[in-house]
C-alpha cells in the first residue's frame, strides 16, 4: 500500500467523520458512533505510527495541494513516528473514554465536529514536512481546541478563557511565521529539506531560538507564557482536556524538537542554559501554583506546566551537552525528555479522566465539595490512585524512570567543561527535586481531599461509579503506567532510533541486559530495575497486609474516636484543599504569589461569623501580562479617534502618509 | 530621431502636470471641469505618443478611452450636474490659493526626486513618465484634501487616475485589459460618487461635505 493512500485515509476518514458528526449529533447514538469511530482511526494511526517507527525508514509524500511550488508535503520520520504513536494512543483512548463519558454533554453538536477536527490538526503538525503545511496544521489544531473550549460558551470564565487562549495562540503562530521567515533565509526555502540545507549565522539562530521558544512555548505552556493554559484547558470537556493537557502540549514539544534539534542546525552555547533555566522555573512554578487550587481540573492543568518544565529541562541537557559533543549524555538526557513526553500523556490522561469521572459523578470539580468518594467510586479511586502515584515520580511506576533518568544527566554535569553549565545544571536539579517533592504533596493533596475522609457535600455522598468504557480507558492507562514503568529498557529501546535523529547518538542496548534493568551510563554508576522493586513492593505490601489481617487479634474492639481535637463532628471540619496547602503556602507562596492570610476575627460581643481568607495574586500576570494589557488599552484609546474622523481628513491622514514615505524614500542613504 | 521622441513624451508628460497645476489653481466649479478635459485630452495625447513610439496599438484604445470618457462624457455630464444643483459659486478652498500652489509644486519636486533616485537604470522615457505620474497623482490627492466641495473631490480623484494610466502607459507591455479594468472602476466610481452627490444634495441642500461633517455633529 503506499503512502499517498495511507495520509489520504486518514485525512479523509477524519474529515469525513468531522461532517457526519454534524448531523450525528442530534441523534441518541451518533455520539457513540463518532467516538468508536474516532477511537478506531486514532488507534490505527497509532499503529502506523508504530509500524513506521519500527521500519525506521522515513517515509515521505508530496501531495498536489497547497501552494504552488512546495505543495503539501507530508513525512514519517522517526521523531514524527514515535510522536504520532504517542499522540494517537493518547487520543483512541481519550475517544474510547468520551464513549462513556461524552453522553453527559449537552452540546453534542459542539463538541463532535470540532474533536474530530482536533485530532486531525494535531497529527498534521507531526507530519507536516513543509513550513506551510505545518503552520496550517498548527493553527486547524489552535483554532478547533479553541472552539472545544468555548464549548460552554454561556459562561463568562469560559469565555475569557477563551479569548486568552486565542491571544496566546496568536501570538504563539506569529512567532512560529517568524521562525519558519528565518529558516527558509533569503532563498524562501520553505520544504523542510531546503531549512535543512541552510545555514544559518549565529545570530540569527539564536533569534531564531528566541522565536521557537515563544511559539512553541507559549502552546505548550512554559512560564511565563502559560497563564491560558489553566483556564482553557479546565474550561473544555474532560476528555478534549485530556487531549489539551496530555496531547496538545506533546504536539508543542514536537515543535520544539523538530525546530531547535532537526531544522535549525548545530546548538549554540546559551541555548541549553536557558532552555534548561526556564524549564526549571516552568517546573516550580507550575508545581506551586498548582499547590493553591482547589478545582480539580485546574490543579491538573497546571500540573502540566510543570511537566512541560520537566521535559524542557531535559531537552536543554541535551541541548548542553550535544554542544560540547557529549553524544552520550546529550542521548541520555533526550531519552529522558521523550520518556517523560510519553509518560505525561498517559498519566495525565488518565487524571484528566478521572477528574472527568468526579465531575459527572457529584457535578462539580471543586475539592472542598467533594470527599470520601473511595467508597462510592472505587474504580475510578484507584486508577486515580495509579495516576497520582505515577505523576508524583514514585517507583515503580513510569513517571519514576524518566525523572530518574533526567536525574543521571544532572550528575553528569561536572564533567562538562563549561563552568557556567557545571553550577547551574545541578541548581536547576535542587529546583527538580523541589518540583518533584512539591508534586508528591500535591498529589497527596489531590487524592486525599477528593477521595479519601467524608463527603463534605451531599453530592459527593450520593456519587456513583462511571460507566465501563470510561473504566476501561483508564484502566488500560493505568496499565500503561506500570508497564512502562516496569520495562523500562523497552521504552528506551524504542526512543532509540528517535533521540538518533535529533541528538546523533542513542543510549546503550537496554533489552539485553539482564533481568530487565537497565543502566544509563555504566553499571558502576547507576542501575534501575523496575522489575524487582514492583514485586518487592508487592510482596512486602502482602506480607504486611497478611500480618496485620491473620496474626493481629481480629476482636472487635470499641474505643471513643480519635477527633483530631474537633469534637465537631460535620465533614466540613476535615482537612480542606487550603488547609492542607496552607504549611506551603506559607513557606513558599508568600514570596512568590503574595500570599496574605486574612483573618476577620469578631470582637466579643459580635454575633457574625470569624472569617478566615487568603489573598493570592498571580505575578507573572502582574509583571507580564498586566502591563501589556494596559499599553494594548492604551494605545487602543489614543488610536479610536482616528475611527470617528471626516472624510477630509482620512484624505489628510493617507496624503500625509503618502508624503512621509516618499520623504523617507527620497532622503534614504 | 530617438531624442526627439524622447522629447515630445517628455513634452507630454510635462503639459500634464503643468495642467494639474492650473487645475489645482481654479476656484470656479466650471472653470475646473473644463481643465479637467483639457487634463483628460493631454492625457489621450501623451498615451498615443507613447502608443506610437512604443509600437503597441492597444495603447491607442487606451487614449481613446480617455479622450471619449474623461475629455467628454464626464465633463459634460459634470456640467450638467453643477447646473442642476445650482452650484456655480466659489469652490471653498481650506487654504489659500497660494499656498496650495507651493504644496503642489513641493510635490512635483519630491517626486522628482524620489523617482530619479529611486530608478537610476530605469529606461528614460519611462522614467521621466513616471516622475511626472507621481507628481500628477500627488497633485490629485492634494486636491482632495484642499477642496470641500464634492463635485471638486470627484474631480480630484478622476485627475489623480491620469496619473496612474500616464504611468502604466509609460511602462512598456501594459495589457489592455488593465486599462479595461481601471476604465470601469472610473466609471463606476463617477456613478456611485454622482448618486451620492445627489443624495448628500437631497438631505442638506449642499454638496459641501463639510455639512455631513456638520450634521455627525463634527469639529470643521
Amino acid at each position: 500500500m503506499n503512502v499517498e493512500f495511507h495520509a489520504g485515509f486518514f485525512v479523509f476518514a477524519l474529515l469525513a467523520l468531522a461532517a457526519a458528526s454534524v448531523p450525528l449529533a442530534r441523534t441518541p447514538r451518533g455520539p457513540v458512533i463518532i467516538y468508536g469511530a474516532a477511537a478506531a482511526i486514532a488507534a490505527i494511526a497509532a499503529l502506523s505510527g508504530a509500524i513506521a517507527a519500527a521500519r525506521g525508514i522515513p517515509l515521505q509524500v508530496r501531495l498536489p495541494l497547497g501552494l504552488p511550488g512546495i505543495g503539501v508535503r507530508l513525512q514519517l520520520d522517526a521523531l514524527s513516528s514515535i510522536f504520532a504513536l504517542i499522540v494517537n494512543l493518547a487520543a483512541a483512548l481519550a475517544s474510547l473514554y468520551a464513549v462513556g463519558y461524552g453522553r453527559h454533554e449537552h452540546e453534542q453538536g459542539r463538541v463532535l465536529p470540532f474533536y474530530c477536527l482536533f485530532l486531525l490538526g494535531m497529527n498534521l503538525v507531526l507530519v507536516a514536512d513543509d513550513a506551510f503545511t505545518f503552520l496550517i496544521a498548527w493553527e486547524f489544531m489552535s483554532l478547533s481546541s479553541w472552539a472545544l473550549v468555548l464549548v460552554h460558551h454561556k459562561s463568562e470564565v469560559n469565555r475569557n478563557a477563551g479569548f486568552l487562549y486565542l491571544t496566546m495562540a496568536a501570538i504563539g503562530t506569529l512567532a512560529l511565521l517568524f521562525v519558519f521567515g528565518m529558516l527558509a533565509g533569503g532563498a524562501g526555502g520553505y520544504a523542510f529539506d531546503a531549512i535543512r540545507a541552510q545555514e544559518l549565522n549565529g545570530f540569527a539562530a539564536g533569534v531564531t531560538l528566541l522565536l521557537a521558544l515563544v511559539g512553541t512555548g507559549s502552546k505548550a505552556g512554559l512560564v511565563p507564557l502559560h497563564a491560558w493554559l489553566p483556564p482553557a484547558h479546565s474550561a473544555a470537556p474532560s476528555h478534549v482536556s485530556a487531549l489539551m493537557s496530555g496531547v496538545m502540549t506533546k504536539v508543542a514539544v514536537y515543535g520544539f524538537i523538530r525546530i531547535v534539534f532537526d531544522l535549525l542546525g548545530a546548538p549554540d552555547w546559551w541555548w541549553g542554559t536557558l532552555v534548561l533555566v526556564l524549564g526549571g522555573i516552568t517546573a516550580v512554578l507550575g508545581v506551586l501554583y498548582a499547590l493553591m487550587q482547589h478545582d480539580l481540573k485546574r490543579l491538573l492543568a497546571y500540573h502540566t506546566v510543570e511537566n512541560i518544565g520537566i521535559i524542557f529541562i531535559g531537552l536543554g541537557l541535551a541541548l548542553a551537552f550535544k554542544y560540547h559533543g557529549m553524544t552520550g549524555a546529550a542521548a541520555l538526557a533526550a531519552t529522558a525528555a521523550i520518556f517523560h513526553v510519553f509518560n505525561h500523556c498517559i498519566f495525565k490522561s488518565l487524571l484528566f479522566f478521572g477528574a472527568g469521572a468526579v465531575q459527572t459523578a457529584t457535578g462539580t470539580r471543586d475539592m472542598d465539595h467533594l470527599g470520601g468518594l473511595i467508597h462510592r467510586m472505587p474504580g475510578t479511586s484507584f486508577l486515580f490512585l495509579v495516576g497520582c502515584v505515577a505523576i508524583s515520580a514514585l517507583p515503580p511506576l513510569n513517571g519514576f524512570v524518566s525523572e530518574w533518568l533526567t536525574f543521571q544527566v544532572i550528575l553528569l554535569s561536572p564533567e562538562l567543561p563549561d563552568w557556567g553549565l557545571k553550577f547551574s545544571i545541578p541548581a536547576v536539579g535542587a529546583l527538580l527535586a523541589l518540583s518533584a517533592a512539591l508534586a508528591a504533596a500535591c498529589f497527596v493533596k489531590a487524592f486525599g481531599v477528593t477521595f479519601l475522609g467524608r463527603a463534605r457535600t451531599p453530592e459527593a455522598a450520593a456519587a456513583g461509579e462511571v460507566d465501563r468504557y470510561s473504566l476501561a480507558a483508564m484502566g488500560v492507562l493505568a496499565a500503561l503506567c506500570l508497564l512502562a514503568g516496569i520495562f523500562p529498557g523497552v521504552v528506551i529501546d524504542i526512543l532509540a532510533p528517535t533521540v538518533t535523529s535529533i541528538v546523533g547518538g542513542r543510549m546503550p542496548v537496554q533489552t539485553e541486559i539482564a533481568w530487565l534493568t537497565i543502566v544509563p551510563i555504566a553499571e558502576s554508576r547507576s542501575s534501575y530495575n523496575g522489575l524487582i522493586l514492583f514485586l518487592f513492593i508487592a510482596f512486602a505490601a502482602y506480607v504486611a497486609v497478611y500480618v496485620i489481617h491473620r496474626l493481629a487479634s481480629d476482636a472487635v474492639r470499641r474505643g471513643p474516636a480519635w477527633d483530631c481535637g474537633f469534637p465537631d463532628p460535620r465533614p466540613q471540619t476535615q482537612y480542606s484543599a487550603s488547609s492542607f496547602a496552607q504549611p506551603i503556602r506559607r513557606v513558599y507562596g508568600t514570596l512568590v504569589f503574595r500570599a496574605r492570610e486574612i483573618v476577620d476575627m469578631p470582637r466579643p460581643g459580635d454575633l457574625r461569623a470569624a472569617r478566615f481568607s487568603v489573598r493570592l495574586r498571580d505575578l507573572i500576570w502582574d509583571w507580564f501580562y498586566a502591563p501589556v494589557v494596559v499599553g494594548v488599552t492604551t494605545a487602543a484609546d489614543l488610536l479610536n479617534p482616528l475611527q470617528f474622523q471626516t472624510i477630509r481628513r482620512y484624505l489628510a491622514l493617507v496624503f500625509t502618509a503618502l508624503v512621509t514615505v516618499l520623504t523617507v524614500v527620497a532622503l534614504w542613504q | 530621431m530617438r531624442g526627439l521622441q524622447f522629447d515630445i513624451a517628455h513634452l507630454l508628460a510635462g503639459m500634464l502636470v503643468l495642467v494639474s497645476l492650473i487645475q489645482l489653481y481654479q476656484d470656479r466649479l466650471q472653470s475646473l471641469i473644463n481643465v479637467f478635459a483639457l487634463h483628460a485630452i493631454v492625457l489621450s495625447l501623451s498615451v498615443a505618443w507613447q502608443a506610437h513610439i512604443q509600437g503597441a496599438p492597444h495603447l491607442f484604445v487606451t487614449a481613446l478611452i480617455a479622450l471619449v470618457f474623461k475629455g467628454m462624457v464626464i465633463p459634460v455630464v459634470l456640467h450638467r450636474v453643477i447646473r442642476r444643483l445650482g452650484i456655480h459659486r466659489e469652490i471653498e478652498t481650506v487654504g489659500g490659493i497660494g499656498l496650495t500652489m507651493l504644496a503642489g509644486v513641493a510635490m512635483v519636486g519630491l517626486s522628482m526626486v524620489v523617482m530619479l533616485k529611486v530608478t537610476p537604470g530605469a529606461d528614460p522615457i519611462a522614467r521621466e513618465d513616471l516622475a511626472f505620474a507621481l507628481s500628477v497623482v500627488l497633485i490629485g490627492l492634494l486636491m482632495m484634501v484642499t477642496r470641500r466641495n464634492a463635485v471638486s473631490q470627484v474631480v480630484g480623484f478622476m485627475s489623480l487616475e491620469n496619473g496612474l494610466i500616464l504611468a502604466a502607459a509609460g511602462a512598456r507591455g501594459m495589457p489592455l485589459v488593465v486599462e479595461i479594468s481601471v476604465a470601469f472602476s472610473i466609471l463606476i466610481a463617477f456613478i456611485v460618487i454622482g448618486i451620492f452627490l445627489f443624495r448628500i444634495r437631497e438631505r442638506f441642500d449642499t454638496v459641501d461635505v463639510g455639512a455631513l461633517d456638520r450634521f455627525r455633529g463634527d469639529r470643521q
